[in-house]
């Protein structure tokens, strides 16, 4: 029964802590920019998260389970120009273009999955390799010329004229819910959490981790694909030098939101949040005439701060659970 | 001083042992040694021997600074010696060989042989110098083929064994404890490292030597000292005492009283249908030609010192490790199929559960919950056809769990930290109970648990046997074995060396076994040269 009780007031304190962190940017690039507390700078913000958002979806995933992904970037890439070139080339119309975009990041995925859980080489040594790979593929695709596609993928990109935001954004939320619903309430995210905690115990339970971390791998993938196809909806363009370092973003959103480097710790929400904040840095910073170096190295700080302050925050957070179970059982004795 | 003490080993004043221990003592939470009163002369071969748990590591911890004592004096040399640390004790030319080995794989043997003391000027190493030490450290042990840039990663066990010693014998050496040395040599290595431990005793270097081999003690032993649950229990000249009065002092007078074991509990009347049968199965380096007969409720436990292939076993035969030969066969098709499991997957699927003897690094997600914890094997059907988990049924399972094993907690979702060793194991045995398997291994179930949390793990283990489960339970504590199990095997050396009823017990019996393929003079090895004697402990990732 104190299970129960206990439960429903439990509040996700990280998820307080990142929005806290994401409005108090707000307040203080509104106050230091006469620009930024405005209806252009949100629009812009929209359109520039959703490849990003899905992308540091999958790599939530893949650092819960204590892997890396560093070819999303390339990835993305290769899965945009695959549909450049089907459209503008072949002709193709746009729904069956995007279906191959995504088989391409679903395949590139399972590569990195199967060859890193098949034979227990790092995934970093695998994806850095599929880096390569994919990238190489996105220039032999489009002969390294960038393809233009206009109107064709507007309906990607361009704001929908009933929520006044794109069909991008409204998916990438979308991917946000799902993920943090597969993650909390299926199985799967069950399985994901447990080898990422201790993935020899798995073993030894009589579960094969294999499917799962191969699953893990392809999802993320996909949804470097998925991200690729925003990136095209959001450049009208599918250029093969797209998303260089990208890989590198998002592992910093998923840091930020407090996903542990080291598995089985982590939050799909948070790395959204995460993904917030980088981009109202970045947008903030901009406005305020910070110079391009000036970004990178508060960009940075802010990463080396987000992961000293997740170092901290563990045991603050052990203090109160202490502090709220004594009070539930003074409570319960009253 | 410093090279006059240590290096040269020159016997002292005469009449002066090298080392004294005036009633060592030594507790942990329980005292592990009482009042040793031991010496050592220089110059001499003195051989150390006991069951598991007897106090022998420990005495030599201390005597090697690992571990402070908690009474008594040492003497060196006639003087008060209390070391610090390991320094301390290697400034005074002590030095430990361990079981484990303590070299670096990818640095070179001659960076491996000079680690610590490189002779580095002003930073630089000198490899000319390097490799010059390391050939004529390598050759006192016969070893002068290796080449010294190899890397020790490249190296058989027992060749690496050896670079070990070496690394040891070659700095100034007054004192030297070796660990079961050659647990992992092959004949003519063994030759060779008794030579030069004789070239050291000539010097004065005496040497603390533990084994389980009666025949090496006997050839190259001056003396023996027996221990037996941390009393030193007799010192005589090695040629004085034959294997069964070893035997006879390691066990002690108090034959464990299997009546009252038995009293406790209700004979089998009818006969018992046999559930599991191991068939000659054999994993190169840990086990061979093991064969036994699991029945339905029965416990059977698997005795041997420490080393002697059990969880090896154990683990062969859940498919947590590959076997090499033989099989099991089970109930599920009348035992047509001699089979062995690829997975542990395979094995759950088949009907066993392994409750494994590292519980932190092997067993439980310690930053997961209680309940999550208590799923993990029953995650399979604990969701819907959409993969949605069933939380309310995992939490009435979690939570009829504890009740039922007495886990003491405060909400489900505590983290595993959170609890006692002894809640932890519960935990883990739990997650089994609730897979409903007939067979259940249980590895040292009671290691690192309270005594009230292991009185209530035994209880449980009984209670799963006379609810019809077959299970096996792997222990080194004699007393855990007979008061657990119906009839005891002994491994000795990876082999099976006799079994016991524990009716009527006789604990020397007992020992006699644990020892007996570690001491019979044809040096029956493993099959797979010199690499593979040592049983090597959950090697599935190290083999070479």
């Amino acid at each position: 029964m104190t299970t129960h009780s206990l439960r429903r007031i439990r509040l996700p304190w990280n998820s307080l802590g990142l929005i806290a962190v994401l409005c108090a940017l707000v307040l203080l690039f509104s106050l230091l920019s006469d620009y930024f507390f405005s209806a252009g700078t949100f629009r812009s913000l929209a359109n520039q998260i959703p490849t990003l958002t899905v992308i540091a979806v999958g790599m939530t995933y893949v650092l819960l389970i204590a892997g890396i992904d560093l070819s999303v970037g390339s990835v993305m890439a290769l899965a945009g120009a695959v549909t450049g070139v089907l459209m503008v080339d072949l002709q193709w119309p746009l729904l069956p273009a995007i279906v191959a975009a995504l088989a391409a990041g679903l395949a590139c995925g399972s590569v990195n999955g199967f060859i890193s859980a098949r034979w227990s080489i790092p995934s970093f040594v695998v994806t850095l390799g599929m880096l390569e790979i994919a990238r190489g593929g996105a220039y032999l695709t489009t002969n390294s010329e960038t393809r233009y596609l206009g109107d064709a993928v507007a309906i990607i990109g361009d704001p929908l004229a009933g929520p006044g935001v794109s069909a991008a954004l409204l998916f990438a939320v979308a991917v946000v819910a799902v993920g943090q619903f597969v993650l909390v309430k299926t199985v799967f995210g069950r399985y994901m959490v447990a080898i990422g905690t201790n993935e020899e115990a798995v073993r030894l339970s009589g579960i094969n981790p294999l499917p799962w971390k191969i699953a893990v791998f392809a999802l993320a993938g996909l949804l470097a694909g998925l991200g690729g196809i925003f990136q095209l909806g959001y450049l009208q363009s599918a250029d093969p030098n797209a998303g260089i370092g990208l890989e590198l973003s998002a592992i910093a959103a998923v840091v930020i939101g407090g996903t542990s480097l080291s598995g089985g710790r982590g939050s799909v929400v948070n790395s959204f949040l995460g993904v917030l904040i980088i981009a109202v840095m970045e947008t903030g910073l901009a406005q305020l005439g910070v110079s391009e170096p000036g970004k990178r190295i508060i960009t940075g700080s802010v990463i080396i701060l987000a992961v000293l302050f997740d170092q901290f925050r563990e045991p603050l957070g052990r203090r109160f659970t202490r502090w709220r179970s004594a009070a539930g059982s003074a409570q319960e004795a009253a | 001083m410093y090279a006059s003490h240590a290096d040269s080993g020159s016997p002292g004043a005469a009449g002066v042992p090298l080392l004294v221990t005036q009633a060592i003592a030594k507790s942990f939470a329980v005292p592990v040694l009482k009042a040793i009163d031991f010496t050592l002369q220089h110059g001499e071969v003195h051989a150390l021997m006991g069951s598991n748990g007897a106090g022998k590591s420990t005495l030599c911890n201390i005597i090697a600074g690992v571990l402070p004592a908690s009474g008594g004096n040492l003497e060196l040399r006639g003087q008060r010696f209390q070391p610090a640390g390991i320094r301390d004790a290697e400034a005074q030319g002590i030095r430990m060989v361990m079981q484990e080995l303590n070299l670096f794989p990818t640095l070179s043997i001659a960076e491996n042989l000079a680690f610590g003391e490189f002779g580095a000027r002003a930073g630089i190493l000198s490899h000319g110098r390097l490799h010059a030490r390391a050939r004529a450290a390598l050759a006192t042990l016969g070893l002068e083929d290796l080449d010294p840039e190899m890397p020790v990663s490249r190296l058989g066990v027992g060749q690496q064994q050896l670079v070990e010693i070496a690394r040891v014998i070659s700095r100034p050496l007054s004192l030297l404890i070796l660990d079961e040395p050659t647990a992992a040599l092959t004949d003519p290595q063994i030759e060779r490292l008794f030579t030069s431990l004789r070239k050291l005793t000539a010097r004065g270097v005496g040497i603390l030597y533990i084994s389980h081999r009666m025949d090496e003690i006997r050839r190259i032993a001056d003396r023996v000292s027996v221990l037996r649950d941390g009393h030193l229990v007799a010192t005589a000249p090695s040629g004085a005492l034959d294997s069964d009065q070893i035997i006879t002092l390691m066990a002690g007078e108090k034959a464990v009283d299997g009546s009252t074991t038995t009293q406790r509990r209700t004979p089998r009347t009818e006969p018992a249908s046999p559930v599991l049968k191991v068939e000659q199965l054999g994993r190169r380096g840990a086990f061979s030609d093991i064969s036994f007969t699991l029945h339905a409720g029965e416990v059977l436990g698997i005795g041997g010192l420490i080393g002697a292939g059990r969880s090896e076993l154990l683990r062969g035969i859940f498919g947590a490790d590959r076997v090499d030969s033989g099989g099991i066969r089970l109930a599920a098709d009348q035992f047509a199929r001699l089979r062995r499991m690829r997975s542990p997957q395979e094995a759950v699927r088949a009907g066993l559960g392994l409750v494994v003897e590292d519980r932190k690094s092997q067993g439980l997600l310690l930053q997961a919950s209680i309940a999550h914890n208590l799923s993990l094997a029953r995650l399979p059907d604990l969701h819907s056809r959409l993969g949605m988990m069933d939380t309310a049924r995992e939490t009435e399972l979690a939570a009829t769990m504890c009740r039922s094993l007495d886990i003491n907690y405060r909400a489900l979702d505590q983290t595993l930290w959170e609890l006692s060793g002894g809640n932890q194991q519960k935990v883990l045995i739990g997650r089994w109970l609730l897979k409903a398997l007939p067979i259940l291994l249980f590895d040292e179930p009671g290691r690192g648990v309270d005594a009230r949390a292991k009185a209530r793990i035994q209880l449980l283990v009984r209670e799963l046997a006379a609810a019809g489960k077959a299970v096996v339970v792997v222990s080194s504590e004699t007393e855990e074995l007979s008061a657990l199990a119906d009839r005891i095997l002994v491994l000795s050396n990876g082999r099976v060396a006799g079994e016991f009823a524990t009716g009527n017990f006789d604990e020397s019996a007992f020992l006699s076994a644990c020892f007996r393929f570690y001491s019979d003079g044809t040096q029956d090895r493993h099959p797979g040269g010199e690499s593979s004697g040592k049983p090597a402990r959950h090697d599935r990732k190290t083999t070479p």
